[in-house]
């Protein structure tokens, strides 16, 4: 039954290696080719961000200049998100809304990294060394382009959303968790109108060391997340950037805006992955939406990263459930924070358009039948297990 | 007192609280250097400072870290805060929390010691570049670097050792992230998801680079001569905050719950506001307007008018802009009164503790509450004639305060108070 208190997406701001928007995307997956960056960083491959016409979201070349990539890419998709709800540049509407932000840090200079760490060996005062560069050689403002919550700075700045801004750390879940607390308000009162996403760049040399210290990059020639578990799994890190609107029925209905989809539960959890206790996590998350959806009618969309242990197990588990499957990563790369709102983004994608996009390996089974439900799952590489169920509208 | 609130929300109260600062650990000890006018600032020890601009901060170098980095750190002050709160709060059994945890964290990556390790660790002589990090990290044993340097591992590993319910929510909104989680705490409350929550700022993030990039921001202050007397709230001639390290944890609970288990009453968080300034990066809407906005969202929230507040735990941080702005906050909602409300920094004395303000200095909010006692706002020499504020200079005072609002504000013009109220059955 409709309530006025139901949780709405509104509007989508979706960009990746496969484009802008969710027409681009639709178009893309059903001709799903892979598009890899293989030579910025040799050995090791990455979905670039598609090419973005950054004036049009960030019309002030200094608002430009201020941000390093991953703010830009954010900033950007917030304004197409905005764009999509129909609530740009509409000031009273921006001051009531409410942003959720999931977000790593920023980029470094690498230029500076570099020359320090080769000189410091040398140095006959390391200590005053770093000291006297860092002062001398760091740009003042990459601070606020390294900053966590200055993507939500940077779009209170740029698109006036100013309601309220809050930013959640912790890579996968901190993006489960925006939208399931943005969902939780809706459904309570506290608040009427949200803005949830993140935004991940992936071509930056620190993020990819940082995943090779884990040990948890894919470096062969391109699979997809199922295909690569029977090569020991493995990360495609891809650059995007995700904004959904998310609005009660009754404020949609009140400005007339259409929705894609509705978010009828978010699930979030964590556990420490001893063997199997991911997957109890998960059946817990599906029993509590025994009987609220006809399988006949139902896909999955899978968060699955590709790190090993993790998609192994998450495979396993969507296996018992007998739905069709579709890993986002594989076709999007694994971007982190931004992740389950990209994969809730597909899902309400696929559910305006009444049918599911074709598999994007030969894991995936075909649908047919009308799509009325999709589960998305978000698990996360290393922690946090997150389950939302979407209906179509 | 009836366990809902003026909107029929449930009551929330604090059971429990941690602290620690460079004034000390625990929060008695805060309580008393605090109140006794003490500073906490120092020069800096941990890490050579040559060529500094700034040489002072509010470390806590009392608290033994095996291997040391910000979130490492951040974590055992974490750790620490909430064994006190919850010991206080005597809630749940030893890793057992029935309730999710609110944390807020400053900004987790690499650092120096990590790269330069690296580096080595490449073999790379002449130059080194980031292929060649690349390729030291995929050879040797690196998982510990990775997994400390996860967003995610403050709050997971929080979380394991005091098994709280759910995913722990990390959040930051800079130097109000405190009061954000505070404030997440309480939504989810008052929505009826848990009977309690359990919230904690932590940040002990003073290393070289950290520094300097606040430095070149232009926002320390650089009377190193003196640390102990730089951070100048409110004074004419302030130059800037100090930044420092600290953590606090609360134990949120509703009334109800509190009650029917026969809990201590700290006193009552009755309510939040936020708003977001979309005018420059680092600096605030000349007009003030999103500072108004959220002290009157947050005494919307809290059915309070400011009429009924007593006393003002101000943001404060020393810097001109900031005390500045603070006051035409101020006396946009306070009107008449603004002059004679008191209004004091924490700051004063434990410098600013970033991320962890927000709960640190609600916390102090509290105590004030509880105890009819002001904490001063120490190194008030010389008035600004422009910030014409009753920051109970220099010593503490005596006062009955009912209801105190605690402000935070950040850079990225994220902004949050807390209404902290006294316990029910003292008003």
């Amino acid at each position: 039954m409709p309530h006025d208190r139901d949780a709405l997406i509104t509007g989508v701001g979706l960009v990746s290696c496969l484009g802008e928007g969710l027409d681009a995307h639709w178009d893309a997956l059903n001709a799903f080719s892979p598009v890899l960056d293989t030579t910025s960083f040799p050995g090791f491959p990455v979905h670039p961000m598609t090419a973005l016409a950054l004036d049009r979201q960030i019309p002030k070349r200094g608002d430009q200049r201020q941000m390093e990539a991953w703010q830009r890419i954010g900033t950007y998709a917030a304004g197409a998100a905005l764009d999509s709800a129909g609530v740009k540049g509409d000031a009273d509407l921006l001051s009531r809304m409410h942003m959720i932000v999931a977000a790593g840090g920023g980029e470094r200079d690498y230029a500076v990294d570099s020359a320090l760490l080769s000189a410091l060996p040398k140095a006959e005062n390391p200590g005053a060394y770093l000291n006297e560069h860092l002062l001398s050689d760091l740009r003042p403002t990459l601070f606020l382009a390294q900053l966590s919550n200055l993507l939500a700075g940077n779009i209170s700045l740029v698109h006036g959303v100013v309601g309220s801004s809050r930013t959640f750390m912790g890579e996968e879940s901190a993006g489960a968790d925006a939208v399931r607390i943005a969902c939780a308000r809706i459904a309570a009162g506290q608040g009427d109108l949200f803005l949830v996403g993140g935004s991940y760049n992936a071509q930056r040399p620190d993020v990819l060391v940082h995943f090779e210290m884990g040990r948890l990059l894919w470096k062969q020639d391109f699979a997809g997340v199922w295909q690569r578990q029977e090569a020991g799994g493995g990360l495609l890190l891809g650059s995007l950037g995700c904004f959904l609107v998310i609005e009660s029925r009754a404020h949609a209905a009140a400005r007339g805006a259409a929705p894609l989809a509705r978010i009828a539960s978010v699930a979030t959890d964590r556990c420490r992955r001893d063997a199997g206790v991911a997957t109890a996590v998960a059946r817990r998350q599906m029993a509590a939406l025994d009987g609220t959806y006809d399988a006949a009618g139902a896909a999955v969309i899978s968060g699955a990263s590709g790190a090993a242990a993790a998609t192994v197990e998450e495979r396993a588990f969507l296996d018992t459930l007998g739905l069709p499957v579709r890993a986002g990563a594989t076709a999007l790369g694994h971007s982190l924070e931004p992740a389950f709102p990209a994969s809730v983004a597909l899902a309400a994608m696929a559910l305006a358009r009444g049918t599911l996009f074709p598999p994007l390996e030969p894991a995936e089974t075909p649908m047919t039948a009308p799509l009325r439900d999709v589960l998305v799952t978000g698990w996360g590489h290393w922690r946090g297990e997150a389950l939302a169920h979407l209906t179509a509208e | 007192m009836q366990d809902t609130d003026h909107l029929g929300r449930p009551i929330i109260v604090v059971t429990g609280v941690g602290l620690i600062t460079s004034l000390g650990q625990g929060t008695d000890a805060n309580w008393r250097a605090l109140t006794a006018g003490k500073s906490g600032i120092h020069r800096i020890t941990r890490f050579p400072v040559d060529g500094m601009r700034t040489t002072m901060a509010g470390t806590v170098d009392f608290i033994p870290v095996a291997v040391p980095s910000a979130p490492a750190m951040s974590e055992r002050l974490a750790e620490l805060v909430i064994e006190e709160a919850v010991t206080q709060a005597a809630i749940g059994q030893p890793g057992d929390f029935p309730g999710p945890l609110f944390l807020a964290l400053p900004p987790v990556e690499m650092e120096w010691p990590q790269r330069l390790a690296l580096a080595a660790e490449s073999g790379a002589r002449d130059t080194v570049t980031y292929d060649d990090l690349l390729r030291a990290a995929g050879s040797g044993d690196h998982h510990a670097y990775y997994e400390r340097f996860l967003f995610a591992s403050v709050g997971e590993n929080l979380a394991s050792r005091f098994g709280t319910r759910g995913t722990p929510i990390a959040t930051s909104t800079a130097c109000a992230s405190g009061g954000t989680a505070i404030q997440l705490g309480v939504e989810a409350i008052r929505r009826g998801e848990t009977e309690s929550a359990l919230v904690v700022g932590t940040d002990a993030s003073v290393n070289p680079e950290s520094l300097i990039r606040f430095s070149l921001l232009s926002a320390l202050s650089t009377r190193n001569d003196s640390p102990e007397t730089a951070s100048r709230p409110f004074a004419k001639d302030r130059d800037g905050f100090i930044m420092s390290e600290g953590a606090g944890a609360l134990v949120l609970e509703s009334l109800t719950h509190a009650r029917a288990r026969g809990a201590t009453i700290l006193g009552v968080i009755e309510g939040c506001g936020e708003a977001a300034d979309g005018f420059h990066r680092t600096r605030s809407s000349p007009d003030g307007k999103p500072i108004i906005a959220c002290m009157r969202n947050a005494l919307d929230d809290a059915g309070l008018t400011p009429d009924d507040v007593g006393y003002i735990n101000a943001h404060g941080t020393s810097t001109p802009e900031n005390d500045k702005m603070e006051w035409v906050g101020v006396s946009a909602v306070f009107g008449a009164r603004a002059s004679s409300i008191p209004i004091s920094s924490n700051k004063s004395m434990i410098g600013h503790t970033l991320t962890a303000a927000g709960a640190i200095e609600a916390i102090f909010t509290l105590l004030t509450v509880r105890h009819g006692l002001l904490p001063p706002t120490i190194n008030y020499d010389t008035p600004d004639p422009a910030v014409p504020v009753d920051c109970v200079p220099n010593v503490a005072r005596a006062a009955v305060v009912s209801h105190a609002i605690s402000n935070s504000f950040g850079f990225g013009g994220q902004n949050v108070c807390v209404v902290i109220g006294a316990a029910p059955g003292r008003s």
